[in-house]
């Protein structure tokens, strides 16, 4: 049983030691600002097309059972107010965070675990850098600042995506659609969670893509491996997180 | 010899580096290394032989820092490194150059960039931006591929790699180079161009080496040829030889310590394998 135990507890262990070096280095010299640049780039910029699609997709069928439902009472007119609400608390954070989850934990885990089964990582440290301060602090660093900010185009474009539906399907006028959707529907309380979400998910998506592809042994097998598990774990802690997260405002109000 | 693998003069004298009764023993219970002792000394090139999974990367991974020992003591240039924080063998590292078994090439930089690396990131390089330039250019033209600069590891063959990788381990001169399996995977012209650049570092730079190899044919080029600066070729190094010494690893254990004539005249199956004796070649 204790056999059977060791290793996940080793394991949960190592991604702690991990997080706590990166986060201290992020207060220590050298700092890799241009991998940071890189990084928001490849994470951020390079994560909007998808995204952008999700976000459409959701909000658009959001609207479309949504102006459904509220049709037999009579209040399509809220529509705006239901997809807003629901995309900006919950499913905009999550969807863009496990979207990125998908694209970009396993990016990072079969990036580093290639260098790391090449010897890379090893060379790295030879040469006087440590592997954590160069490649594990930017990608943190870099998916803080754009989660929050895919989150908020996701929002965006899931709410325009309700106002198509709402427009074609329902007859609602533009006006009422979007003051029902910002003014009518979000408080400060509600973007702040819906901005507080991607913040804490992207540590989820980076370090455990890191730390699956800073653990990978087993040659190119190994590397296919750490990739697949760095996705299910980012998107699995994605979901048990936001129960939390949603719990702690749900007790405030 | 083979028996008694080290002499206790070689372990107790003074080395550039010195392992005293190391062993590594990983998570999974497996003994890498098993009270290992050896000191190399400054000039001296090392061959180190040994089968598949014997333990001679490892070797030099803990020499390097990279793996921890589990138990014995590790110097470094007569430092005790055994225990050092990894910021601190950072310094210690910059004093050694090591070429890994595929090259270890960073793919998302160019061949200058890679080679650069050592003089941008380790600290006690104290080198001012504008001479790292003509170092790169020095060293790609050390190995002959000055061509390469702006190439990525990618676009080279094999060969060229490996190439790339020794000029990149000598752009900072380092006084001790640490070869994993130079000629691995490689045809014989390459494998032999390698090895010369080896002997050619060795002996321009007066450089202190630990070669790990599989191949004997390795070990006896490093031994007795010598590189010629006029004529750019090896050129035999006669009956004064080269200050090279051979050493034998099974199943994590240094079996053998000694000279090239002490290897050959050994019996054990498993050394003797490794040995192409000269009766052999002439046949």
């Amino acid at each position: 049983m204790l056999d059977l135990l060791k290793g996940p507890i080793q394991a949960i262990q190592e991604f702690y030691e991990l997080t706590g070096r990166a986060i201290r280095n992020v207060w220590r010299k050298p700092h890799y600002v241009d991998d940071i640049i890189l990084q928001m780039d490849a994470i951020g910029v390079g994560s909007i097309p998808i995204v952008m699609l999700t976000g459409f997709f959701s909000g658009a069928v959001m609207a479309l059972q949504m102006g459904q439902s509220l049709l037999q009472y009579g209040q399509t007119g809220r529509t705006g107010q239901f997809v807003s609400i629901i995309l900006v608390r919950e499913l905009g954070p999550v969807l863009a965070a496990v979207m990125v989850a998908g694209r970009n934990a396993s990016g990072i885990a079969s990036e580093l675990g290639s260098m790391k089964v090449t010897e890379q990582i090893d060379a790295m440290r030879a040469l006087g850098t440590d592997p954590v301060q160069k490649l594990v602090t930017p990608r943190m660093l870099a998916t803080a600042v754009m989660l929050p900010v895919l989150t908020v185009i996701d929002d965006f474009i899931g709410m325009f995506g309700g106002w198509l539906i709402g427009m074609a399907f329902f007859g609602l006028p533009t006006r009422q659609y979007w003051t029902s959707a910002t003014t009518g529907a979000l408080v400060w309380r509600d973007v702040g969670e819906g901005l507080l979400k991607p913040f804490i998910f992207s540590f989820a998506v980076s370090l455990l893509g890191c730390f699956y592809g800073l653990r990978t042994s087993g040659g190119t097998q190994g590397v296919g491996r750490a990739t697949t598990q760095a996705m299910v774990a980012a998107s699995v802690i994605i979901f048990i997180l936001n129960l939390f997260i949603g719990m702690i405002f749900v007790r405030r109000s | 010899m083979a028996s008694a693998p080290t002499g206790p003069q070689r372990v107790t004298q003074p080395g550039i580096l010195r392992f005293e009764k190391v062993s590594v023993v990983f998570d999974d219970g497996v003994r890498a290394l098993d009270d290992v002792s050896f000191a190399v000394r400054e000039g001296e090139t090392r061959i180190l032989l040994g089968a598949a999974g014997s333990g001679k990367t490892v070797m030099l991974k803990v020499a390097m820092g990279l793996i921890r020992a589990t138990a014995g003591r590790i110097f470094l240039f007569d430092e005790d490194v055994t225990n050092m924080r990894e910021q601190q063998l950072f310094d210690v590292r910059s004093k050694i150059g090591m070429l890994f078994q595929e090259s270890a090439l960073f793919d998302s930089m160019t061949i200058a960039q890679n080679v650069a690396y050592p003089l941008l990131n380790q600290k006690a390089i104290k080198m001012p931006r504008e001479k790292m330039e003509p170092a790169v250019r020095d060293s790609l033209r050390f190995v002959e591929l000055e061509h390469t600069l702006e190439r990525y590891p990618s676009e080279l063959s094999g060969g060229m790699r490996r190439r790339a990788a020794i000029a990149r381990a000598v752009v900072n001169r380092p006084p001790l180079l640490l070869y994993d399996s130079p000629t691995a995977g490689l045809d014989p012209i390459t494998a032999h161009t390698i090895m010369a650049l080896i002997i050619k570092e060795r002996d321009v730079d007066n450089t202190t080496a630990l070669v790990v190899t599989h191949r004997y044919q390795d070990g006896n080029l490093v031994a007795n040829f010598r590189y010629n600066p006029s004529s750019g070729r090896l050129d035999p190094a006669g009956k004064a030889g080269t200050d090279t010494v051979f050493m034998v690893m099974r199943e994590g254990r240094l079996i053998f310590e000694g000279s090239q004539a002490e290897l050959e005249a050994q019996q054990d199956p498993y050394i003797s394998a490794f040995v192409k004796r000269p009766e052999k070649d002439a046949a």
